[in-house]
């Protein structure tokens, strides 16, 4: 596939693994710890562990999957409000693929369906904007979640249903926003991270600038990254060139599809469907300020917030489940005491279980299982 | 989830709402090409265009040269790595 296959040489892979190879040495502080380097996004851990970049690159450089997988930190009580709107007789409820098997306290959206709620997949929040035009007695809500990557398309079809005044489609909103978060990961006191790859798509809506505080706050440095496997490996060359260098700059690898500015026809939208919440809750890392949005007065009647009544619980995260250490990096998946054995991609516990962008599913669907299971049980023992 | 799949634009379905057909990897789609049109780049301008498609929008047009650069970069790096390797060799004999 063209702008695919030409970022999948593997000559090009050996020729920057060559060049990472040949700069750590210069880093003094390799010689004391392996150097860590947070990937935020869960596309880029899928490509990681697909790729199986971890195990070509040199010992002193450690990855650290980071929780940028918008299905992972989905905490419990907002599946269980998804199942309840689900639940109401009157309600389409259309929800992306992968949200379906993330577990509430109770069930998931894929047992809720086989339960009798009329709850359908969707590949577009344009295509549950059709079923309510279908639909006109039946009240259509789209599961709208991701981080700003996704949150131009469902604003988009909101502002749509406003021009063409369909009044039975709503979106239960649950987007969350990355620079919050990656605020939050810098100023966790256990983190000790040397730099970030950054999440191209998030920066192809927001453009560079919302980085710019990592870089120049925090000494940081990023690099926007996309999302084959020499993208990445040619964005972790620039980054230890940086730290080799003693830079710390925002760099865009990802410029065939990143502009500086991002996407201002994106953004509008965003600007005038969404606005942020003071916090939003995450599952495993908690409550993070200014981390989600909201909708915007203007357009209350398409929240369905505010159009039904639902639990709003919180529900705590199982207890035998360590997603947010997994999450913050302290330990490494297979570390968790029900990795591979309660919590398997078949009948996942923990989020990160759930999604192929998780840390814990990539390691279990593309690790070398029966290699991590011995180290788990020597671990354990 | 945020992930973007390359597509071509190969006709447009309805100018007024921004919608067209998009090719990728041998499927046609119809997607929003709201994100991309511009006074700069109208619609009837799109045909032909490379873009990012994400959940039915295309999100970015796909920047052709600077695919190449990124490309021709690291072909130079690999060729500068020979270079480097051969003088070594040489230096040894």
């Amino acid at each position: 596939m063209k702008y695919v296959d030409e970022f999948r040489d593997p000559e090009l892979a050996k020729t920057l693994l060559a060049e990472i190879e040949r700069l750590l040495p210069q880093i003094e502080i390799t010689k004391d710890r392996p150097l860590q380097i947070m990937e935020f996004c869960g596309g880029h851990t899928h490509t990681i562990f697909r790729y199986g970049l971890e195990q070509l690159l040199p010992k002193t450089i450690e990855l650290i999957h980071g929780p940028g997988c918008p299905v992972c930190v989905l905490p419990m009580g907002r599946v269980d409000d998804c199942i309840a709107l689900a639940e109401r007789p009157e309600v389409i409820f259309t929800t992306f693929g992968d949200a379906m098997r993330v577990p509430g306290s109770k069930k998931n959206l894929l047992q809720a369906k086989a339960d009798g709620a009329d709850i359908r997949m969707v590949y577009s929040p344009l295509d549950a904007l059709e079923l309510a035009k279908k639909n006109p007695d039946r009240e259509v809500i789209f599961f709208a979640l991701g981080f700003e990557t996704t949150m131009p398309s469902t604003a988009l079809t909101v502002l749509q249903a406003a021009e063409e005044n369909i009044k039975n489609f709503s979106l239960f909103c649950n987007h969350i926003t990355t620079v919050p978060t990656i605020k939050a990961i810098l100023d966790s006191p256990s983190m000790h991270l040397d730099g970030f790859v950054a999440p191209g798509h998030v920066s192809m809506v927001v453009g560079e600038e919302p980085f710019h505080f990592v870089a120049n706050r925090y000494k940081k440095p990023i690099v926007i990254t996309g999302f084959e496997p020499i993208d990445i490996l040619q964005s972790l060359w620039l980054l230890v060139k940086q730290i080799a260098e003693g830079r710390c700059q925002v760099e865009n690898q990802y410029a065939r599809v990143v502009t500086a500015e991002g996407n201002s026809p994106g953004l509008k939208a965003m600007a005038s469907v969404f606005e942020l919440r003071d916090y939003f809750e995450w599952r495993g890392l908690g409550s993070i300020d200014n981390s989600g949005v909201k909708m915007t007065e203007a357009y209350f009647q398409f929240d369905a917030e505010r159009k039904f009544s639902m639990p709003n619980l919180k529900v705590a995260d199982p207890e035998l489940c360590q997603c947010g250490d997994v999450l913050r990096g302290a330990i490494k998946p297979w570390q968790c005491q029900v990795f591979g054995s309660a919590c398997t991609p078949e009948t996942p516990m923990g989020a990160l279980m759930v999604s192929s962008e998780g840390a814990c599913a990539a390691y279990y669907n593309f690790g070398n299982l029966p290699q991590i299971m011995a180290l788990k049980k020597e671990s354990v023992s | 989830m945020c992930l973007g799949i390359p597509g071509q634009v190969v006709e447009i379905v309805d100018a007024a709402k921004h919608l067209a057909k998009v090719e990728i990897s041998g499927v046609r789609r119809q997607v929003s090409l709201t994100c991309i049109v511009s006074d700069e780049h109208p619609i009837e301008s799109c045909i032909g265009d490379w873009v990012l498609v994400h959940v039915g929008f295309a999100m970015s047009l796909i920047n052709e040269d600077e695919a190449k650069k990124t490309l021709e970069l690291l072909m130079e790096l690999g060729e500068a790595q020979k270079e480097l390797e051969a003088m070594q060799i040489s230096e040894q004999n």
